[in-house]
């Protein structure tokens, strides 16, 4: 699995970050996410693939064959 | 209760929540068939950008796009675009369609969101507009490109967002509304000011407290807004932005309970087998004791998730911890709980002056609210402290004050 984040459209709700906290981040300044582990390990999709559903902003992808 | 599994699951509307409960059915496994029907032709797109990156030009319009093509397709949904449900039968959960089509499922999810409201004589008149679909935002941006002044008549989010990207496309734009400061009921008191403070450092001229008469109009086009005090503010182009009314015209003979939404148990269900999902769902919530209906973007999300986990016999209540924000201007604001018109504001990072800051409505039983002007990722940071209010079954002797709807 790999992620793939659209900063510009990512509203800075931190949903990703409540839900797997390890995979993402926010900028300090702006809230912006910030993707710590692209690729995480198979025990974190199952979060990885809820913070995808849950951002406000549609701004998580994921390329599940990668 | 024992719990059967559906065959076939209908999902009427295919927006934010519509999609979002498709999409969280197949993920935790649902492998049955999956219809969703929806009045719009545009494939499923995000309502927030309109009203700032695509009414401002940022954006194209296809930018949007909730998902891509391949997604929805691997989705293995049948989606009937361009058709509107006209009615339920309940017992059957039948689905009348407007262009004489029915479906029948084991299960269905009215996730038809909301339609704002006009005010009398808008209709039919030129240069009135109101924003809630893709088409309504392209045709605003057209209109805003060639006029000079702008009224805003509404003084909640859509209504100052509106004002707010409008002014930055360089017109002369007035915001009026019957509250002190816009958003109020949203913010609180003292973040409204906040932001009153900021539409005005940016020239948007601001009347709080105003009621409107009339729309003004000459041949047929709008010229302007009269006051109920009698004073009339010129316009080339008037927005609307007074509220929304649950799309439940539909329902209207189906026997599900409506009061300003389709009303819900704490699981988001409406009747045996029919669900409700995203801005057109009044469900109790458990931890506040009563009802709530919520019309913002993570609701549409999250009520889904809760949705297609209940349809799937998990059966649990929905007790989120409400979220909103929105764009003005440079400033990014967000709510994590609903403000109480009688907490007390704390300031708990950040500082007022300094254009950065956090501030939490403590009420009579604790934090019920904390809200940021700038500061997402620390805003996030102090959510904890609201999740008890929200969380815990009600054991307040008090009802806790507040709005039914962000
Ligand atoms: C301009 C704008 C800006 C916004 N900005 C923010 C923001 O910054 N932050 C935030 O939190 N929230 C924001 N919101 C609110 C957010 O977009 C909504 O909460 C969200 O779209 C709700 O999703 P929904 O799927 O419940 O309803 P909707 O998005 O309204 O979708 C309902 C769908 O059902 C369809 N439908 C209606 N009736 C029928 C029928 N009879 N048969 C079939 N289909 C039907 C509609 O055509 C529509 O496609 C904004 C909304 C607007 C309009
Ligand atoms: S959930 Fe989405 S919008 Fe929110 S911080 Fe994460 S990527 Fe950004």
């Amino acid at each position: 699995m790999k992620i793939i984040v659209d900063e510009e459209k990512c509203c800075g709700a931190g949903q990703c970050v409540l839900i797997a906290p390890d995979v993402f981040d926010q900028r300090d300044d702006d809230g912006i996410v910030v993707l710590l582990d692209a690729r995480p390990p198979v025990v974190r999709h199952d979060a990885v693939r809820e913070c995808a559903a849950v951002c406000p902003g549609a701004a998580i992808s994921l390329d599940e064959d990668a | 209760m024992k719990h059967t599994l559906p065959d076939h699951v209908l999902v009427v509307g295919a927006s934010a929540a519509g999609l979002s409960t498709a999409e969280a059915l197949r993920r935790k496994g649902f492998g049955g068939r999956l219809t969703l029907l929806g009045a719009e032709t545009a494939l499923p797109y995000d309502r927030p950008p309109l009203s700032k990156q695509i009414l401002s030009g940022i954006w194209e319009p296809t930018r949007a796009q909730l998902r891509a093509k391949e997604a929805l397709d691997a989705l293995d949904a049948e989606f009937l675009l361009g058709d509107a449900a006209t009615a339920l039968d309940a017992g059957r959960r039948t689905v009348r369609t407007a262009s004489g089509g029915s479906v029948t499922a084991d299960a269905v999810v009215v996730a038809t969101g909301v339609s704002p409201r006009a005010l009398p004589g808008q209709d039919g008149l030129r240069g009135v507009h109101r924003l809630r679909a893709v088409s309504d935002a392209v045709a605003l941006r057209t209109a805003l490109l060639g006029a000079r002044r702008l009224v805003v008549v509404g003084d909640g989010v859509l209504g100052a967002e509106t004002a707010a990207t409008a002014r930055q496309m360089g017109l002369d734009v007035c915001l009026l509304g019957p509250q002190p400061a816009p958003l109020t009921a949203q913010l609180g008191p003292y973040v409204a000011e906040c932001l009153a403070d900021l539409h005005r450092q940016h020239g948007v001229a601001l009347r709080g407290g105003a009621l409107v008469d009339r729309l003004l109009s000459r041949d047929g086009t709008v010229t302007g807004v009269r006051l109920a005090d009698g004073e009339e503010l010129a316009a080339d182009v008037v927005v609307t932005a007074v509220g929304s009314a649950p799309a439940t015209d539909w329902l209207r003979d189906s026997g599900l309970v409506l009061d300003d939404g389709v009303v819900c148990d704490e699981r988001s269900r409406a009747d045996e087998g029919i669900w409700a999902v995203g801005d057109v769902a009044r469900w109790r919530h458990q931890g506040l004791g009563r009802t709530l209906r919520l019309e913002n973007r993570t609701n549409a999300t999250e009520q889904a998730l809760a949705v297609a986990g209940n349809i799937l016999g998990e059966d649990r209540p929905y007790v989120p911890v409400p979220y909103f924000w929105t764009d003005q201007f440079d400033v990014r604001i967000q709510a994590f709980g609903l403000p109480s018109p009688d907490a007390r504001t704390v300031l708990v990072e950040g500082d007022p002056a300094e254009g950065r800051f956090v501030v939490r409505h403590d009420g009579p039983h604790g934090p019920v609210c904390v809200l940021g002007w700038r500061m997402p990722k620390q805003t996030r940071l102090h959510r904890a402290s609201v999740v008890d209010h929200y969380t815990r079954p009600s054991r307040r002797t008090t009802p806790s004050a507040g709005m039914s709807s962000a």
